[in-house]
């Protein structure tokens, strides 16, 4: 029996968040970190550099190999948690072993979207989610040519890379009309089409895989795959990249209150006392939205950690809350985009320019910046980002938000020194007793 | 908590800050190689907004709590816990400009030659920093930022 009084599930952003926020309290309460995978925590966003490179794992670690020994943190890697035990606050390992704790945060991140389509179990077929994914793929790719890649957003984009990187002929298929589409807008999914076309990618829009096929002579190795509409294409490696949905094992069957993700509150914490959740498992506030969603991306994975580790070390704070936010750079184009960049309905307003291959859109609301989209000219992103995030009026400068120099010297004299001079953000509050 | 804060009200846009930024931040630290020899050019980490006869310096606040730092994607992002600089580690930074994407005051500056995130590292290796010394005007100053942590 172990016995621990921070038990965090999960050894990614939202789990090193919190365990760093706690010590940053209580140098003395025992923090466990609970892993199904074998590593020490490691950046997922980069398993693309990984594949790409040839890279070493230290080149993709988030802490230096010390950080768990230099902080007091107990963490058991490669195994995993099956039952959390709200009531008894007692939670039971595969291996048998049981974990007795005060408070848990459940960190466990996202899996895999997998797609009704036959022949996913074929040899050569993989995510593209962690490192064991990329390290799958890794082993087999210098004796493929060519990848299929299904799915043409954040995840598919970045496996897309790697591989071309690697010197494999891509072909993406993507069911919508657009690549990346969920966070740009039609010109700057056109920017970023055109600049992976050129780089001797093919990209197929409106389509998805029926099935998947294997070699004549070898049946349980990947030898094509076949669209929707009957087209087949010949490859030897296919990266399923459709996206990923919260893990929920842990919360099914409970008392734990779940939408999409498990429903937490301002303070990260869940329906359940003494249960945080955090990360690409939560459902947190959206200040775009003004209402909770699953946003899985690392920013508010490691920030909402931090707000679920004070409240769990007993520092009450409150989270600003998070939002849909990418910055990307693949094939030399850089793409920063946030908030609700092609929204539907009445009321929003758009404002932009378009240079070339340098675009900017905004796109406001009652006055508010509620989406940004910014190709290639992403100087200062962070300012606009800002006056997002603290529901600004801009109506006095909204001409000068979308042009070129736009900086904080746009700003009118009042807000650019309140603006100026902030002693950075409140990301997190305390909260009012 | 150490920054340099720069004063709208007697900064004239001559620059100078971001000349020696640049200078100091060279291989050579010599005027004339910096701008002439070297070769990708060596970025300050300083810049200069202006319209009309507004202007002043922006750079990094080293904030206390550094959204940069968290918002990392890659670890390269850190506040020393002595010294309170916020700086970009070089060998891990990949350029992804996240960093970039939430600096509320565009601090941080995308280095797209070599693929870095830039920012001022308060001249940790000088007694005063390059910006602050060679300013002209005293537009630029060194401050000492109270940390206030306001109850709404």
């Amino acid at each position: 029996m172990i016995e621990t009084k921070y038990l965090i599930i999960g050894n990614s952003a939202g789990g090193i968040g919190a365990a760093e926020a706690i010590r940053e309290v209580d140098r003395v309460g025992r923090v466990t970190i609970v892993s199904d995978e074998p590593y020490p925590v490691y950046s997922r966003p980069l398993i693309s550099k990984y594949l790409a490179g040839k890279t070493a794992f230290e080149s993709i670690m988030y802490r230096d190999a010390d950080f768990y020994n230099k902080n007091d943190i107990t963490v058991l890697l490669g195994r995993r948690i099956n039952v959390l035990g709200i009531s008894r606050h007692r939670a039971e390992l595969e291996d048998g072993e049981d974990i007795r704790w005060e408070k848990a945060l459940i960190a466990v991140g996202g899996r895999p979207i997998v797609p009704r389509v036959r022949g996913l179990k074929k040899k050569g077929v993989s995510s593209f989610v962690t490192l064991d994914d990329a390290k799958r793929i890794g082993g087999l790719i210098d004796s493929r040519q060519r990848a299929v890649v299904i799915g043409g957003g954040l995840i598919g984009i970045s496996a897309t890379e790697a591989l071309s990187k690697r010197g494999i002929k891509v072909t993406v298929v993507e069911m919508k009309d657009r690549v990346l589409n969920t966070i740009l807008d039609e010109t700057g999914s056109r920017l970023v089409d055109d600049v992976i076309r050129r780089a001797g990618v093919e990209v197929i829009c409106g389509r998805t895989v029926a099935q998947i096929v294997g070699q004549p002579t070898k049946s349980n190795q990947v030898g094509g795959v076949i669209l929707d509409n009957g087209v087949q294409l010949p490859c030897d490696l296919v990266v399923v990249a459709i996206g990923v949905v919260p893990r929920l094992e842990l919360a099914t069957g409970t008392s734990l209150e779940i939408g999409r993700g498990i429903l937490v509150d301002r303070h990260m914490a869940t329906s359940v006392p003494d249960v945080y959740a955090c990360g690409d498992v939560a459902e947190a506030y959206d200040f775009v939205y003004g209402a909770n969603r699953v946003v899985p991306v690392w920013p508010t994975a490691y920030i909402g950690g931090r707000v679920a580790g004070y409240n769990m070390a007993g520092r009450k704070m409150e989270y600003d809350g998070g939002t849909s936010m990418n910055s990307l750079s693949y094939f030399g184009v850089s793409v920063i985009s946030a908030g609700l960049v092609a929204p539907e309905g009445q009321g929003y307003e758009a404002l932009s320019r378009l240079n070339g291959a340098r675009y900017r859109k905004l796109v406001l609301k009652d006055n508010r910046i509620v989406g940004m989209v910014f190709v290639n000219d992403i100087e200062r992103a962070g300012i606009v980002f800002g006056l997002m995030k603290d529901a600004v009026d801009v109506s006095t400068f909204k001409e000068a938000l979308a042009g070129e120099d736009f900086s904080l010297v746009s700003l009118p004299a009042s807000l650019r020194a309140a603006r100026r001079g902030m002693p950075g953000w409140n990301l997190f509050r305390p909260a009012v007793q | 908590m150490k920054r340099i804060q720069a004063r709208e009200d007697v900064c004239m846009a001559c620059r100078l800050c971001e000349v020696n930024c640049l200078i100091e931040h060279s291989l050579s630290k010599d005027p004339v190689k910096a701008y002439k020899k070297e070769v990708p050019r060596a970025m300050p980490r300083v810049r200069v907004d202006e319209k009309s006869s507004v202007s002043f310096a922006t750079l990094c606040h080293h904030c206390e709590q550094p959204v940069c730092v968290y918002s990392c994607i890659t670890g390269a992002m850190g506040k020393d816990p002595v010294t309170g600089v916020v700086s970009v580690n070089q060998d891990k930074c990949v350029g992804c400009w996240t960093c970039v994407m939430v600096c509320p005051f565009g601090a941080i500056l995308p280095d797209t030659l070599r693929g870095k995130a830039t920012k001022c590292d308060l001249c940790v290796h000088r007694e005063t920093p390059a910006c602050v010394e060679n300013c002209p005007n005293q537009a630029l100053m060194v401050v000492e930022e109270k940390v206030a942590v306001p109850v709404h």
